[in-house]
């Protein structure tokens, strides 16, 4: 299609030159990112309340049970700390379009949430205690378990932004995309570490 | 001068018919079935919520007649005690979730917002159609429950133990939790939506300190769904999780504590209230500027108060929970803060009437309404005062004094400024003038019975009639006041019908609108009505608060945007020059079918939770399949630029 020549109008604000790619606060996926991190931040929030909500119904805290054993909690601690250079690496390397570099970083990063992922399962089994013991139980598992759905989401989105990095898509607003997706990651870590503080190391301090 | 001006206008007029079917063509909206279920245009999609949250209200209103018939004489066998719980449950979980929320905040907000703002579209509008869906799925869940006598009957708040798994076996108080997570899950993505769209998409020149009231409440909403619903989400969770896999979050008996469910569920239902009455609050203050024909008094104090009411919104939640025994410091504590709303609402209701001081009132429709709703919300409000005090509070709880108040306060609040709002936009979305006449007696009628059932009830209250009870004795001698209430409802729903006759006579027959019909000072009455589905030939920009009314005769347009694609333009949150463009991802059938895996997902668990990792594919795979970027054809890919910072 042959482009429209402007005829002469008195006021006009051209565009054109605007950019179509935008890396950082300025990309409206970005945002869309932080209103949900804030959503799922206030989950995570409410829990952690409700959590200390219970403590004050109880007189021991592990009620009648062990504290959750250290083991793969501490192993995701882990995990999740390291994971934060490859999603760093990809958010750094993502804005120059380097696909082979951004395959590689996304790679890595999936390997971490796989990890984490199959720590998690582990992990699991070694809280001592059933989510049908008591509201103490109930609550050590749905964070958990809803700690462990992000994850899961981490791990799919990953894998996916893999996928369209081996495409020719991988471009413009995609390249934005894969950095955005470490700023999710970081969500993840940081709510995973509160997690761990919480439930594996509170109990054992107070 | 004079030789050169025809030519020029003729230049432009026929490169604007040129523009103008490009744009047709690039943003074309699919027709057909297929079309219905994909189409993201915000127009659609804003016109869809309010059309389906009407329908609710008057199922809704269904159900209210219903109780006043059976309140109508003591000792009526109309309904029995569990068809009552049932319909009372229904009443309210259907007027708050399936009608204001998804009328006040999401139908106006998606329909009215990008046009006010001078965009092209919302931002994310495959979320906003999927978030559409969502809510029709929780609907139907809701009402489907009904129907299978299996409609929940534990009140609209559902506290525990009531719904917990040992008063309430079977699925009643599971399909109430997921009806929730389905409308909650829908108000969020839209909040999302027009958080952004406000941040992003405002025309150049609309600086954060130019933005209109309408849009700060939009955006103040905004937050406060985001804050808010999480509370309400967790709160259902958790009792789903209770009843379903034996959590015991809500058990004594375990460590659990019931009033964790009340302070869970106050959290987010306190500040709904606000998300309910704010977008009235903003419908008003829009109209009572436009009709007193002058500038809005007291824009900063009103942006101000709203935003306070935003943040004083969350701290008020413990008065709910009164008649818990809390200690009493708290109930001091929150008595304070529940007295100090008013003082945001006061500075609201102060700058109105000084507008229409001040202004040369012509009281059209929209108008009438607004006048409605100040009488209305001020005597909702003022009996709201007296129960912010907790020995009041105490003596009247859960009574019809109650009920009276919050009919009150959210009809008020809600409903008259929703009436006033759709008379006000009506032009804009059908081209066409309501009928003035047939809008007067449908206020008059529904103004008179709203005042006959619900003042009504304050004495009723005060006799000591509580609420939910399904029957009363003769030596009570509540009859006279309960028939007194039962036949305003008449009178209301004379008023609907009248309204629901004016919308489909006038939107065929009635008087062409043109662009602007009310003189109005929105971005939205710069563009034809109804909108074309580009919605502004060329995008605007902005020079003062009013932006029809501050623009200049030449005021600028932006120019640049691709024609061929749906390129949108970006600006900058504050100062809102344009910072880059972005492509509307176009019509889609994805977001459907999403809405279809997950509210099969949502289903599934009220009955196993196996259903999640069932689910859980399906859902993944019609996500990849919204997000999965798609080829340019037949446009070639534009020449990407980057901007960063």
């Amino acid at each position: 299609m042959e482009s429209l020549r402007e005829p002469i109008r008195p006021l006009t604000l051209d565009v054109s030159d605007v950019p179509s790619v935008a890396f950082g606060p300025s990309n409206t996926t970005w945002l869309a990112n932080v209103f949900y991190m804030t959503i799922e931040g206030m989950m995570f929030a409410l829990m952690f309340a409700s959590y200390f909500y219970l403590r004050t119904r109880v007189q021991q805290w592990p009620p009648g049970h062990l504290a959750p054993d250290l083991r793969y909690g501490v192993a995701n601690a882990v995990v999740f700390i390291l994971s934060v250079i490859p999603a760093r690496w990809v958010q750094k390397r993502a804005p120059s379009g380097d696909r082979a570099a951004i395959r590689i970083g996304l790679m890595v990063l999936a390997a971490f949430a796989l990890l984490a992922t199959a720590i998690r399962v582990f992990e699991f089994t070694t809280l001592n205690c059933r989510w049908s013991d008591d509201a103490y139980s109930s609550t050590l598992w749905v964070l958990i378990g809803m700690h462990a759905g992000h994850l899961a989401t981490e791990l799919i989105e990953t894998l996916v932004l893999l996928a369209v990095a081996f495409t020719d898509k991988m471009e413009g607003t995609r390249l934005a995309d894969a950095a955005i997706n470490s700023d999710y990651w970081y969500f993840v870590v940081v709510t995973g570490l509160l997690n761990f503080i919480f439930i594996y190391g509170l109990p054992r301090v107070i | 001068m004079a030789t050169t001006e025809p030519v020029i206008a003729n230049e432009k007029d026929a490169h604007d018919t040129e523009l103008a079917s490009r744009l047709a063509r690039t943003w074309y909206q699919p027709r057909g079935v297929w079309g219905w279920l994909s189409n993201t245009h915000h127009t659609a999609v804003g016109k869809r919520f309010m059309v389906t949250s009407f329908i609710f209200l008057l199922l809704g209103g269904v159900l209210a007649a219903l109780m006043r018939l059976q309140l109508i004489k003591p000792e009526n066998s109309l309904l029995g005690p569990d068809l009552y719980n049932q319909i009372f449950t229904m009443h309210g979980s259907t007027m708050i979730f399936l009608f204001a929320v998804p009328m006040m905040f999401q139908g106006f907000g998606v329909y009215v917002v990008p046009l006010m703002c001078g965009a092209r579209n919302i931002a994310f509008p495959r979320l906003n159609l999927f978030s559409y869906y969502l809510y029709v799925g929780g609907a139907l869940v809701l009402w489907g429950g009904l129907l299978t006598n299996t409609g929940p009957d534990v009140g609209w708040f559902a506290y525990v133990p009531l719904s917990g798994p040992q008063y309430n076996p079977g699925h009643r108080a599971d399909i109430w939790s997921q009806m929730i997570t389905f409308t909650e899950v829908s108000a969020l993505g839209v909040a999302v939506c027009l958080a952004t769209t406000i941040l992003r998409y405002r025309a150049p020149g609309m600086t954060l300190n130019r933005m209109p009231i309408l849009l700060w409440e939009k955006l103040t909403i905004s937050f406060m769904v985001i804050f808010a619903m999480p509370a309400v989400m967790v709160a259902s969770g958790l009792l789903l999780l209770d009843r379903l896999v034996g959590t015991h979050f809500f058990n004594p008996a375990e460590g659990g504590d019931v009033l964790l469910y009340q302070h869970l569920f106050w959290f987010f239902g306190h500040p709904e209230v606000y998300i309910i009455f704010l977008p009235g609050a903003a419908i008003i203050s829009t109209l009572v500027s436009c009709f007193s024909r002058r500038r809005i008094f007291g824009h900063t104090p009103i942006v101000v108060s709203v935003v306070a009411t935003g943040f004083i919104g969350f701290g008020v939640w413990v008065h709910h929970m009164f008649a818990t025994g809390l200690p009493q410091l708290s109930e001091s504590f929150f008595t304070a803060a529940s007295l100090m709303i008013v003082i945001p609402t006061g500075v609201q209701f102060f700058c109105w009437l000084a507008t229409i001081w001040h202004g040369r009132v012509q009281m059209r429709l929209p108008m009438l309404w607004a006048f409605g709703f100040f009488f209305v919300f001020l005597i909702g409000g003022l009996s709201g005062v007296m129960l912010a005090s907790v020995p009041v509070d105490t003596q009247v709880h859960d009574t019809y004094f109650i009920v009276a108040h919050f009919h009150y306060v959210l009809i008020g609040g809600a409903l008259f400024p929703m009436f006033a709002g759709l008379y006000f936009w009506f032009p804009k979305m059908t081209g066409r003038m309501p009928d003035e006449t047939l809008g007067k007696w449908h206020f008059w009628l529904f103004f008179i019975g709203f005042n006959l059932t619900f003042f009504t009830m304050h004495f009723l209250g005060l006799h000591g009639m509580t609420r939910r009870v399904y029957t009363y004795l003769p030596d009570m001698h509540w009859q006279g006041l309960n028939r007194l209430a039962t036949t305003g409802v008449a009178f209301m729903t004379a008023g609907l019908l009248v309204f629901i006759a004016n919308v489909l006579r006038s939107r065929r027959l009635g008087a062409r609108a043109g662009d602007n019909p009310w003189g109005d000072s929105g971005l939205e009455w710069g563009t034809s009505s109804p909108p074309p589905s580009y919605n502004f030939l060329y995008p605007p920009t902005v020079n003062g608060r009013d932006a029809l009314w501050d623009a200049t005769p030449d005021q600028a347009v932006v120019v640049g945007l691709r024609d061929d694609i749906r390129e949108v333009l970006v600006t900058h949150s504050l100062d809102s020059n344009p910072q880059h463009k972005d492509e509307d991802p176009g019509p889609s059938i994805w977001p459907f079918l999403a809405s279809l895996a997950v509210s099969a997902t949502f289903v599934g668990s009220i009955f196993t939770p196996w259903a999640v990792p069932y689910g859980a594919p399906l859902v993944i795979i019609t996500l990849i399949g919204w997000l999965w970027p798609r080829s340019h054809s037949p446009a070639p890919l534009p020449e990407r630029t980057s901007w960063s910072h």
